[in-house]
């Protein structure tokens, strides 16, 4: 055992909390689960591993040049994946400063709370390599499997790119911090997160469109004009890719370059952590600002009531609208596509009615969790005169809603396009959104608001058949606005994946 | 009118629920309009779970809840209509001000909108809300969130209000107003039923007073028929709670 207060026995007792909430989530709280999650997380990478095989095995064979295009390509995806990382570690930098949980008992204590400090900084790390991990190493071994070891060395960019994401995250929330105070940096904070996790990826899109006129990105970054504003093969810029292709040499100085950096960064500015916690801790959330001060009393039927608190609640949730700017800002590229399609060709609907489906599910699907079963006050609710089904009505009606009021301007886009096509993708949209909340309300449960992030470990189903119906409502919507009655077959395999799920729902077995 | 005051504010006859085990067994309770009454018991002795079942928030297994003549269980939506309900944990909505709240619990209960009006004012006014009736509740302490689920729950002028612990963790200040403004309620003709670990209060703002154990009703009275029961002369409610629960527990 270490001594009290030192970084290892911080690290030790982070470590077991760490890994009992992991456990949790992933078994839902039940010990005797471990062995079926096991089996579930070692059936998962090998599905994984299968999928990389499929996509990417040809490519182990490939005798891969360090040449300017292939430089660029893989490049672009570290920093593709890195922006991802950098996302994630922002977040998790941002909760280190306002989550309370036991801060307030070591800030109290006499420990060292930088030891502590330096300690959660190398968990987001580690955090965030291992869903980079997860994620990326089954393509990695599948490589090296076919093309050899020299594949391994994506093994350290993974490394070098969670660590240079999370010094990243800290200088920049750091900055926030005492750019624009405690107050506002954690709802900025937020936002900037989700922002950046999708802008590089947006951002490639819209300039793949904008300057070959198609959705292709390795088109993009082959075209002549971005091979001539590229530095040349010998900049420190492509050691990262060099690294990833195999280059023992690139690979150390990068791994050495993002060591330096976190070590650094941890150096620097664990010791104020402590300082930055105090502070927002004294952060008063929304105390000074009034709202609806001085306008006549509002006095609604129940279920306008209903619909207006959701309302209001959605608006007012800064995290949410995070996340939902998020799934917005992936809509950027079928709406550029539009814009650059605009009375020239209806061919971009199809493209376009999948990604708006795809979208309305998901968001549907957060919001439906959120006004159902993240009820604040479920007592009030359940106790004011109003029918169970009427409440219910109200919540569902309230989620339709904000997918109207998200969705429309996107589909009266696409009528000017196609009218076809965008009743097509008005229908489909509804019926994703629909099947979505049905989900949700048939597997509610009673949580936090704030446990939003972590609604899709209460019920793997739900998570599983939300996803299922989205992406079938999108196949039914693509296939419907290239104009095939195949279509009907896919709405009719929609429809029965909702009724299976309600068949298999906790709702329906209490009856 | 007067025909209410004849009917019972709230008649339970042969309530049970249980859970793992039984929590409510077979338990009567009658409680008289313009009532001030409290449920006392031990912890674990089905306070709650009772008054959850009253308040629509649970089902009985077993039994018949009347609140004013209303059958709870064939008429959840018209008994509801007249009961406010708080609880030991308020449960408002952060990011709401309290005056929003207000307006969102007028709208549940439909009450007409001058009235709502009049009344949120009222009631902010009584709990001292009115600096922070249009800031958001987030940053509020416990008791200014208690006084903000309360003055929810009588926004639409119940006639039987049902509190559960709701002075737990109240500042003397706080606990003060919440007990001036529920004996107003009362003397205005609303029915109140209470449970309290603070026998003190019981003691000293209850008509009658019922001791719950073990899912049933093991005594009631007014004070100085519990006085009577126990023969423990003029001690004080603690003794006789006490001393109630572990004849109870012994003949059991």
């Amino acid at each position: 055992m270490s001594q009290a207060g030192t970084l290892t026995w911080f690290a030790q007792h982070e470590t077991r909390l760490a890994w009992r909430d992991a456990f949790a989530m992933m078994t839902g709280g039940r010990a005797d689960r471990g062995r079926k999650v096991a089996i579930g997380i070692l059936a998962f990478q090998l599905f994984i591993h299968a999928v990389a095989y499929f996509a990417i095995g040809g490519m182990a064979t490939l005798a891969l040049e360090n040449d300017l295009p292939t430089l660029i390509a893989v490049t672009v995806g570290v920093v593709l994946a890195g922006s991802a990382v950098l996302s994630q570690a922002m977040e998790s930098v941002t909760r280190t400063f306002y989550s309370r949980s036991d801060l307030d008992l070591i800030l109290s204590s006499p420990a060292q709370a930088h030891s502590l400090f330096a300690v959660r900084i190398g968990a987001i790390a580690v955090s965030v390599g291992a869903m980079s991990l997860l994620l990326i190493g089954p393509f990695i071994n599948v490589l090296a499997w076919l093309g050899g070891v020299r594949w391994l060395g994506a093994y350290g960019v993974i490394l070098a790119v969670a660590l240079t994401a999370t010094a990243l995250a800290i200088v920049l929330t750091v900055g926030l911090f005492k750019l624009i105070g405690p107050k506002r940096t954690r709802l900025v904070a937020q936002i900037a997160a989700a922002v950046i996790g999708g802008l590089f990826a947006v951002g490639l899109q819209m300039a793949a469109l904008f300057s070959t006129g198609t959705m292709s990105r390795l088109a993009f970054l082959h075209s002549d004009q971005v091979l001539a504003h590229a530095p040349g093969v010998d900049s420190a810029l492509w050691w990262p890719a060099r690294a990833a292709l195999g280059d023992v040499q690139a690979l150390i100085l990068v791994v050495i370059v993002s060591l330096a950096g976190f070590v650094l960064a941890t150096v620097l500015f664990a010791p104020r952590f402590a300082n930055f916690a105090v502070a927002a801790s004294g952060v008063s959330h929304g105390g000074t600002r009034l709202h609806g001060a001085g306008r006549a009393f509002r006095v609604e039927t129940a279920s306008a009531a209903l619909r207006r608190k959701e309302r209001l609640l959605i608006l007012r949730d800064p995290w949410l609208i995070s996340q939902s700017l998020m799934q917005l800002l992936y809509l950027l590229p079928p709406a550029a596509l539009l814009w650059n399609n605009y009375a020239v060709s209806g061919g971009a609907a199809v493209i376009v009615v999948p990604v708006l489906v795809m979208a309305s599910g998901q968001l549907a699907g957060a919001l439906a969790w959120l006004t159902i079963s993240g009820e604040d006050a479920p007592d009030l609710v359940l106790t004011a005169p109003v029918a169970p089904s009427r409440l219910l009505r109200a919540k569902v009606e309230a989620v339709m809603d904000c997918i109207a009021v998200v969705f429309c301007p996107f589909v009266i886009a696409l009528a000017f396009i196609s009218p076809g096509a965008a009743l097509v993708a008005a229908c489909a949209i509804a019926a994703s959104a629909a099947s979505a909340s049905a989900i949700q309300l048939w597997f509610r449960s009673q949580a936090k608001r704030s446990q939003l992030r972590r609604r899709h470990s209460s019920s793997r189903i739900a998570t599983l058949a939300e996803a299922l119906s989205s992406i079938t409502w999108a196949a039914a919507g693509a296939i419907a606005a290239a104009g095939s009655w195949l279509a009907v077959f896919v709405v009719l395999i929609a429809i029965g994946i909702v009724a299976g799920v309600r068949y298999f729902s906790p709702a329906r077995a209490q009856g | 009118m007067h025909q209410d005051t004849l009917k019972p504010a709230l008649e339970i006859r042969g309530l049970c629920k249980s859970f793992d085990r039984p929590a409510v067994e077979g338990l009567d309770l009658y409680v008289r309009p313009g009532e001030f009454y409290m449920l006392l018991g031990p912890n674990g002795a089905g306070k709650t779970t009772t008054l959850r079942m009253v308040s629509g928030l649970l089902r009985p297994d077993d039994g018949s809840i009347s609140v004013f003549g209303v059958d709870a269980l064939a008429d959840p939506v018209a008994a509801k209509q007249i009961i406010g309900w708080v609880s030991d944990e308020p449960m408002i909505y952060d990011k709401l001000t309290p005056s929003e709240y207000l307006e969102f619990v007028a709208g549940l209960w439909n009450v007409e909108r001058g009235v709502a009006e009049r009344r949120a004012r009222d009631l902010i006014g009584w709990l001292g809300l009115e600096k922070v009736a249009h800031a958001r509740c987030e940053p509020f302490s416990r008791g200014m969130r208690q006084k903000v689920a309360l003055a929810g729950a009588l926004v639409h002028e119940p006639k039987l209000i049902i509190l559960d612990e709701p002075l737990t963790g109240l500042d003397a200040g706080s606990a003060r107003l919440v007990k001036t403004v529920l004996t107003e309620r009362v003397r205005a003709g609303a029915t109140v039923i209470m449970t309290t670990h603070i026998l003190e209060i019981a003691e000293r703002m209850a008509d009658r007073i019922g001791v719950i154990s073990g899912g049933r009703l093991i005594a009631e009275g007014t004070l100085q028929e519990l006085r009577e029961r126990v023969g423990t002369g003029d001690s004080c409610l603690e003794e006789m709670f006490l001393t109630i629960v572990e004849q109870d527990a012994a003949a059991a």
